[in-house]
């Protein structure tokens, strides 16, 4: 069976005053209808990595890569007007903070409406079933007056459940969620994330989770790529996180306080400049 | 902007016109009674005017004759300032209007296409168009208009608003021309109005368009950096529907600011565009009454522009409400 | 260029040794970012000839500028000893032209030293003592601003009098308000800053206050926008004369000579056109160097 997704050799690049400055660099891996975690510190590409995915690196940013494959076809050979039916359709994204990524001056119906009439064919009506449907998918209560709602109305945690709800409208296949929770409060974050988990299960999609968040990805993925300078550094199974061994992956680990095994200080993350020049981990 | 803060800033206007014409070295009196009246009829007439009075009670009779719509009569046509105004205002609202309707049509898209083509060629023009506007004197490019489109290649009418054989063959329904010629079904005499027209209002769009156009651009800039246009591209939506269904959405609010300020800009720019092609508007009515010493003139027509300036601030705050969900 | 010569390098050091040094090494480093401005560069060169021009006028200008030869009246173009003709009254336009940059220059000058400075003082005064102070000063800037700013000139000229310095006055009245904005919103920003506290426990009191520590750190936000304001003050001030009521003749102000010829325009285009391309080049300068400066002291601010 071909994996849904297979990412081979990714570069990213950004034209500075000194020269191309490489975002991501050389990064493969392969994804099942599974829920892959990417975790790294703020620089180390994992942003990129999703974002190059869809092939949204505008210029000057360039992309280059082996093969960007969904469902055997090379995403990397498609034209705009093709790339165009996979955003969206095949391929979504949650991003960071609703606050910016739901557009501010118009309804929420209209942006569900209008995320489920860019792909299918079908009245107003029924894109409004649609998305009062997808509202209730998300936990949202009395969808008819959240419809009618703007963003500034909303409150973070539906804010996003309904970003959530718009990227999954038009049924796409995999979906990558990039920090979907870092910009919530913590008393929502949970919510949110069971809501997304629930329906990504449910309709068989796979997830690419980004976020910098080490145990929250061990616990919510099946398989975890750690990034670092825009490398992958190690890959392994989600529940085998213990028992990693790149350095860099075992720093992490230790700067974080564990309830079980409590120390009077966490250690200090000590960076290796090797880490950066190392090639990157080939998939597992 | 409150009704508290709008009566203020129009109190303050008029205050300031006032003492304007306090200062001005020109005897009312003298200018009523003549050179060679004897010194009771001066002093007579000096109080009736009610100058011996105190600055401020002078100031509140003022207020209350302005109130009422009494801008005094201008020495000039002998009329009363306000009729004079109502004539000459809607030859300026028309030239202005056109103007402004040419600078947001061309201006608009320019801005937004150089802003998403940023560092094109397109971008470059629009610059160029833009410090072009900022550089130019208006009514030395109005002269080199008229020299080429009127003197050289004959397209256009001259100056006035009407080839004089068709003066007053129109009955004055709205006071513009254009309208009241499509109104009285005469396509001659609209041929002509807009043959005359033409020239001065492409003069006014140009500069609006200048400023639309650099203001559009630089709002598109910033909104399309926003995180909600990736999340437009996101959901498989053209660049064309990113563009104009998504970040154009967003700088509607600005716009129409940007452009109640240009069209406010434009009713008084047009005093030197007005004096280039005899005009018969409210800019030509003042600079015409302000170089005879008509200071009843000068100070209505200077309270009308102002007050026009203020309200159509207000409306544009109101419009602000109608289209940015935030501000209700 | 790999080695530094002692200055070069004196200026771009990581680590100044007196705050003088590290004054004059970020005005070197602007320069630097600014050197790679080819416009901002053409307008720069542009304001250097015309103050050379107007330092010079006397010895460059091939004729007086207010010789009147009417048996040569109207010269087009190229007439030998008129490279750019002459007027109605016979004389000599590029002279006209040269002594003219003087006057506009003085324009500028002054408008450019009134307008800020009296900007300056209402809008610190207004941002440092607060209460009604600035509610006052505040409202009277706002009811200035609402004032078409052509419209309230034409009406100053009328009070005070036709005239050059009038027109300044008039120009200077109405542009001093957002000037005035900013002073204050910088103002209000360092008022509460540790270090004048700091002067205050000092002793200083408002006036030395605001004059010796709160306008230093507001002059170079009012610097970019008098740049950017000149090329405005230009057209004003030509507009003015062009109506008659700034420069008097025979005076060769640029606005008042384009009026002068605006009688001939059909028939003698040149006598008009020649000063308003001069009016052109000077304000596109400005225009082009305001521009270049903005983005070095002010890279946020692109409009």
């Amino acid at each position: 069976m071909t994996p849904l997704l297979e990412v081979e050799d990714l570069w990213v690049r950004f034209p500075t005053r000194t020269g191309l400055f490489d975002a991501v660099r050389g990064v493969s891996f392969k994804l099942g209808r599974e829920r892959l975690g990417i975790v790294g510190e703020s620089g180390s590409g994992k942003s990129m990595t999703g974002r190059s995915i869809l092939r949204l690196i505008r210029p000057p940013g360039q992309v280059t890569a082996a093969h960007i494959r969904l469902d055997g076809e090379d995403l990397m050979q498609h034209s705009e007007a093709q790339m165009r039916k996979v955003r969206g359709q095949r391929i979504s994204m949650v991003m960071q903070d609703p606050k910016f990524s739901l557009n501010p001056v118009m309804s929420v119906g209209e942006q569900l409406i209008e995320a489920w009439r860019v792909h299918k064919k079908g009245s107003r009506a029924e894109a409004r079933r649609r998305a009062l449907d997808m509202l209730e998918a998300v936990s949202i209560r009395d969808p008819e007056r959240v419809m009618r709602a703007h963003p500034h109305e909303l409150s973070g945690g539906m804010g996003q459940r309904i970003m959530i709800a718009m990227m999954l409208i038009p049924d796409p296949e995999l979906l990558i969620a990039d920090e979907p929770t870092s910009a919530l409060d913590v008393s929502v974050q949970a919510q949110v994330l069971q809501i997304m988990d629930r329906l990504v299960q449910d309709r068989g999609m796979g997830l690419i989770f980004i976020s910098h968040d080490l145990n929250l990805v061990a616990d919510f993925c099946d398989r975890v790529l750690i990034m670092y300078a825009g490398r992958v550094v190690e890959t392994c199974a989600a529940d085998k996180l213990h028992e990693a061994k790149h350095p860099y992956t075992r720093g992490l680990l230790n700067s974080l306080p564990r309830l079980d095994a409590p120390q009077k200080r966490l250690e200090v993350l000590r960076r290796d400049p090797a880490w950066a020049q190392a090639p990157s981990v080939r998939p597992s | 902007m409150t009704l508290g803060s709008i009566a203020i800033t129009m109190l303050g206007l008029l205050f300031v016109t006032f003492l304007i014409g306090r200062v001005m070295p020109i005897d009312p009196v003298l200018a009523i009674v003549g050179e060679r009246a004897s010194p009771e009829v001066y002093n007579r007439v000096y109080q009736e005017l009610g100058l011996d009075r105190p600055l401020l009670v002078q100031f509140w009779l003022y207020l209350l004759d302005v109130v009422r719509g009494d801008f005094g009569t201008s020495l000039l046509t002998a009329r009363p300032v306000s009729e004079d105004i109502a004539r000459v205002f809607p030859a300026t609202l028309e030239l202005a209007t056109l103007g402004t309707l040419m600078g947001v049509l061309l201006g608009v898209p320019l801005g937004v296409l150089a802003a998403v083509r940023r560092g094109s060629w397109i971008d470059q023009i629009a610059r160029v168009v833009a410090l072009v506007g900022y550089s130019m004197p208006i009514f030395w490019l109005g002269l080199m208009g008229l020299l080429i489109f009127y003197g050289i290649l004959g397209w256009v009418g001259g100056p006035g608003r009407l080839s004089i054989f068709y003066d007053g063959m129109i009955e004055p329904v709205t006071g513009m021309i254009l309208i009241d010629s499509a109104l009285a079904g005469d396509g001659t005499v609209f041929r002509d109005a807009l043959s005359h027209i033409v020239l001065p209002a492409s003069l006014l769009g140009y500069y609006s368009l200048a400023y639309i156009s650099r203001m559009t651009r630089s709002f598109m800039l910033e909104q399309m950096s926003a995180e909600y246009v990736t999340t437009a591209r996101v959901k498989g939506l053209s660049e064309r529907a990113v563009i104009w269904g998504h970040a154009f959405r967003n700088i509607r609010v600005q716009l129409i600011t940007v452009i109640a300020l240009s069209y406010a800009g434009l009713l008084e720019g047009s005093v030197l565009t007005e004096i280039i092609f005899s005009w018969p508007g409210i800019g030509s009515y003042i600079t015409n009454a302000l170089l005879s010493a008509d200071m009843s003139a000068v100070l209505g027509g200077t309270v009308v522009v102002g007050l026009a300036f203020v309200l159509l601030n207000v409306f544009s705050d109101l419009l602000y409400k109608v289209f940015d969900p935030r501000a209700k | 260029m790999t080695e530094m010569t002692g200055l070069r390098a004196w200026l771009l050091t990581d680590t100044p040794q007196s705050r003088g040094q590290a004054r004059l090494a970020s005005l070197y480093q602007g320069w630097l970012a600014f050197r790679r401005n080819p416009m901002a560069m053409f307008g720069l060169a542009i304001l250097i000839a015309l103050l050379a021009i107007g330092a010079l006028a006397p010895w460059i200008a091939p004729h007086d500028p207010f010789y009147q030869d009417l048996t040569a009246r109207l010269q087009p173009l190229g007439t030998p000893g008129h490279p750019l003709g002459t007027d109605s009254l016979g004389r000599d336009i590029l002279s006209r032209l040269i002594y003219g940059s003087r006057i506009t220059l003085y324009i500028v000058t002054l408008v450019a030293l009134i307008a800020p400075l009296a900007g300056l003082i209402v809008g610190t005064v207004s941002g440092y003592l607060g209460g009604w102070v600035d509610m006052v000063l505040m409202r009277i800037t706002d009811i200035f601003l609402a004032f078409p700013r052509l419209v309230l000139a034409l009406a100053f000229v009328a009070a005070l009098g036709a005239g050059i310095e009038n027109a300044v006055l008039a120009i200077a009245l109405t542009a001093w308000p957002p000037y005035a904005r900013i002073a204050r919103a910088e103002t209000l920003t360092l008022r509460n800053a540790d270090f004048i506290s700091a002067v205050r426990l000092h002793g200083a009191g408002p006036i030395r206050i605001i004059t010796r520590h709160i306008w230093p750190l507001c002059i170079s936000s009012l610097i970019v926008r008098v740049t950017l304001d000149m090329a405005g003050i230009i057209l004003a001030a030509a507009g003015l004369g062009f109506l008659g009521l700034g420069a008097q003749p025979p005076s060769p102000e640029w606005g008042a000579m384009i009026s002068e010829g605006r009688r001939f325009i059909l028939d003698h285009w040149w006598v008009a056109t020649m000063p308003g391309l001069a009016i052109f080049t000077v304000s596109l300068a400005f225009n082009l160097l305001g521009d270049g400066l903005r983005d070095v002291l002010d890279p946020k601010g692109e409009k």
